[in-house]
């Protein structure tokens, strides 16, 4: 009876426990962010940061946008794309790519025959080259960024951009689902070489969008 | 299970395994003092994670509480296991009521330590792992070898062979003219693996964290497997050690600080997942949480023992322990190898078998496992420790180290028995048997090379040279 093991387990770690000291308040003596408050820097480095982990990184004012998405879902061969609710329409304007809407929801099979993704973020951290998924408006439940074989994700700078792992979780909410990407998908289980894409997305296209 | 030194005997004695081991903790600890020396305040983000366990531990019960409350706000099912058994029947039920016959995994050791895949098995009821490392391992019917890289142990050609062999048995088979590449490898993992994605209807993980503020679970890796089995089944049942909570969302700003840089060197893994309950618009619709004790709280009443439970399975111990370059980790004979291995294993099932109670000696004290540990466990002092308690439980072996131990102090605290007795030894050289004999003795030197003795005493060597 689990009712019973969980009383049982209680009592045990109260019994364990009952003559140890009490434990300190924990001393956060580490570093909020490790970069200087700059935001030119910090989108430098989120840009080195991504393509170390052999993410493809590119950079355009606003209106560049759509072109940038046409372009690089073309060179990549996607011939389809989902669209996440919410996706900004003028992203996906000038592409040639078969749109597919998630709604109803598309099964894992058919989510396996759309090549690519596009979407937002929620912020990305520029320290360990990361970009955070919430599930919000323009990126869609979990399935999307990860089914597909091609990702692109928008990044708005310097608004979604934060230093650090610190500043990251204080503007996320642990009640969405969250996913946090740094690079393409990898695995280092054969003698330690690393090979991207196993069962992820194997191309992770990041647009870095500057200016007003 | 063999005791630890006959265990290990076999892996110092193949050159194989020796290379791969040695190859593959070389790189990765060369890697991580990198990744760790990029942060000026690794010590500080050290003495966190350190104190946010300690406070976890002193106070588990009202931080489980408090997760049992926010999970279930959540949507999600919470049930208690004191031991493997009870863990592996919850699964079976729950497994069952969804009406399925399979399953796809995320690697997990809280699933490997309680022998779940065997059970399902016994049950009728198929459990993929889906870690490319535990793939390996699976289809190769061999057991994990690593924390972090189950099959460190095999090299290329070795997966290439296990591949072509197995894969046909358990799904889609391997390719035709599959070769020994790296990516070929993966890929060949990635069709095999996807059809199992996309048709599974039940997915079970382990968790690397807990959060008993909101109730959120957080996996990290690198390949997507994990997020394939978090987010594509129906139903997620995750069987996690009590261990592993934290108190607050906050607290992750230093494990995921200090976890992706400790075990795989790199600056944040590909993936985190985190979820809290479950979600009408994404992933799966049923969520069920195995709180797992199986030993963890006779550890906690270890005072010197219980900051084991700190491990946040990182692996980086293993990677500088010279032991566990070179008997590998099945010589350890639990799914917890290397230093963190040495003193987890043997408070978590006891110290009344032979494999059990020959951990604590599975070490040379050198150390290096308590530098490179993100949340500062002092291994050597606990190593120390359980020695201490199976000293007391018994044994002849320890009896007779300790004769010889005082006949040394004898003979040490004698000037002239010991020249006399460097005398005899240099001149009889030739006669000196390679194995110590008699009872006690002879096991001693069963795993260790006696010293070879030089041709004179280095007393008179210095009275002829340098005076």
């Amino acid at each position: 009876m689990t009712s019973d093991s969980r009383a049982r387990v209680l009592a045990r770690i109260r019994a364990a426990v009952a003559d140890a000291p009490e434990a300190p308040d924990v001393t956060r003596a580490y570093l909020p962010r490790h970069t200087a408050d700059n935001p030119g820097g910090l989108l430098d480095l989120l840009h080195e940061n991504l393509a170390d982990y052999r993410a493809h990184v590119h950079r355009t004012p606003p209106d560049g946008v759509a072109d940038l998405v046409a372009r690089l879902l073309d060179e990549r061969g996607a011939r389809s794309v989902v669209v996440p609710p919410g996706l900004p329409e003028e992203w996906l304007a000038a592409a040639g790519a078969e749109r597919r809407g998630d709604e109803p929801r598309l099964t894992p099979h058919e989510l396996d025959g759309i090549d690519a993704v596009v979407t937002g973020c929620a912020l990305a951290i520029a320290e360990t080259g990361t970009i955070v998924l919430d599930g919000g408006l323009g990126q869609g439940r979990r399935a999307l960024t990860l089914v597909p074989d091609l990702h692109v994700c928008v990044v708005r700078a310097p608004e979604q951009v934060v230093a650090s792992v610190p500043e990251a979780l204080p503007r996320l909410d642990p009640t969405r689902p969250l996913t946090w990407i740094s690079g393409p998908s990898a695995t280092s289980d054969i003698e330690l070489d690393r090979v991207e894409g196993v069962h992820g997305p194997r191309t992770l296209e990041v647009i870095l969008v500057t200016g007003p | 299970m063999p005791a630890f030194p006959e265990a290990a005997r076999a892996a110092i004695g193949d050159p194989t395994l020796r290379a791969n081991l040695r190859h593959a903790t070389h790189t990765i600890r060369d890697k991580r003092a990198r990744a760790v020396a990029e942060l000026d305040d690794w010590a500080e983000l050290r003495q966190a994670g350190k104190e946010i366990k300690d406070r976890t531990l002193r106070h588990l019960d009202t931080y489980l509480l408090q997760l049992e409350e926010a999970v279930t706000a959540a949507g999600g099912t919470v049930h208690w296991a004191t031991d493997a058994a009870e863990a592996n029947r919850i699964v079976t039920e729950l497994v069952r009521a969804t009406g399925e016959t399979e399953v796809v995994k995320v690697k997990s050791m809280a699933t490997q330590e309680i022998g779940l895949n065997e059970h399902l098995e016994a049950e009728g009821i198929a459990a993929y792992e889906t870690d490319l490392a535990e793939l390996i391992v699976q289809l190769g019917e061999d057991r994990p070898s690593h924390i972090l890289v189950p099959a460190i142990h095999r090299n290329r050609a070795e997966i290439r062979d296990i591949f072509r062999e197995k894969m046909g048995s358990w799904g889609r088979p391997a390719p035709e003219g599959l070769s020994d590449t790296p990516a070929e490898l993966a890929e060949a993992a990635r069709l095999h693996l996807r059809e199992k994605f996309l048709r599974a209807k039940v997915g079970i993980s382990g968790a690397n964290f807990m959060v008993a503020e909101t109730g959120t679970l957080v996996v990290v890796e690198s390949e997507g497997n994990g997020r394939m089995c978090l987010t594509l089944p129906e139903t997620l049942i995750s069987v996690v050690g009590v261990e592993k909570v934290v108190p607050g969302w906050r607290d992750l700003e230093v494990f995921l600080q200090t976890l992706p840089r400790s075990s795989t060197a790199e600056r944040m893994n590909p993936y985190t997942s985190m979820w809290t309950g479950t979600r009408d618009d994404d992933g799966p619709s049923a969520f069920h949480l195995v709180l797992l004790d199986n030993g963890r709280t006779g550890a906690l009443a270890d005072e010197v023992g219980r900051q084991a439970l700190r491990c946040i399975r990182c692996s980086a111990c293993l990677n500088v322990c010279p032991v566990y370059e070179r008997a590998g980790g099945h010589a350890y004979g639990s799914v917890y190898p290397g230093p963190i291995g040495a003193i987890l294993t043997p408070q978590l099932r006891g110290t009344a078998s032979e494999v059990d109670a020959s951990l604590p000696y599975a070490s040379s004290l050198c150390g290096a496992c308590y530098e490179v540990c993100p949340v500062a466990i002092d291994i050597p002092e606990v190593l120390v420790h359980l020695r201490e308690r199976v000293a007391s439980e018994g044994g002849k072996g320890h009896r007779l180290e300790r004769a010889a131990v005082k006949a040394a102090s004898w003979v040490l605290d004698r000037p002239a028995a010991l020249a006399a007795g460097q005398h005899l030894a240099s001149a009889t050289r030739a006669l000196h048997p390679k194995r110590l004999p008699g009872p006690g003795a002879r096991q001693w030197s069963e795993h260790r090379n006696l010293p070879e003795l030089p041709a004179e005493p280095f007393r008179d060597w210095w009275k002829k040279n340098r005076t």
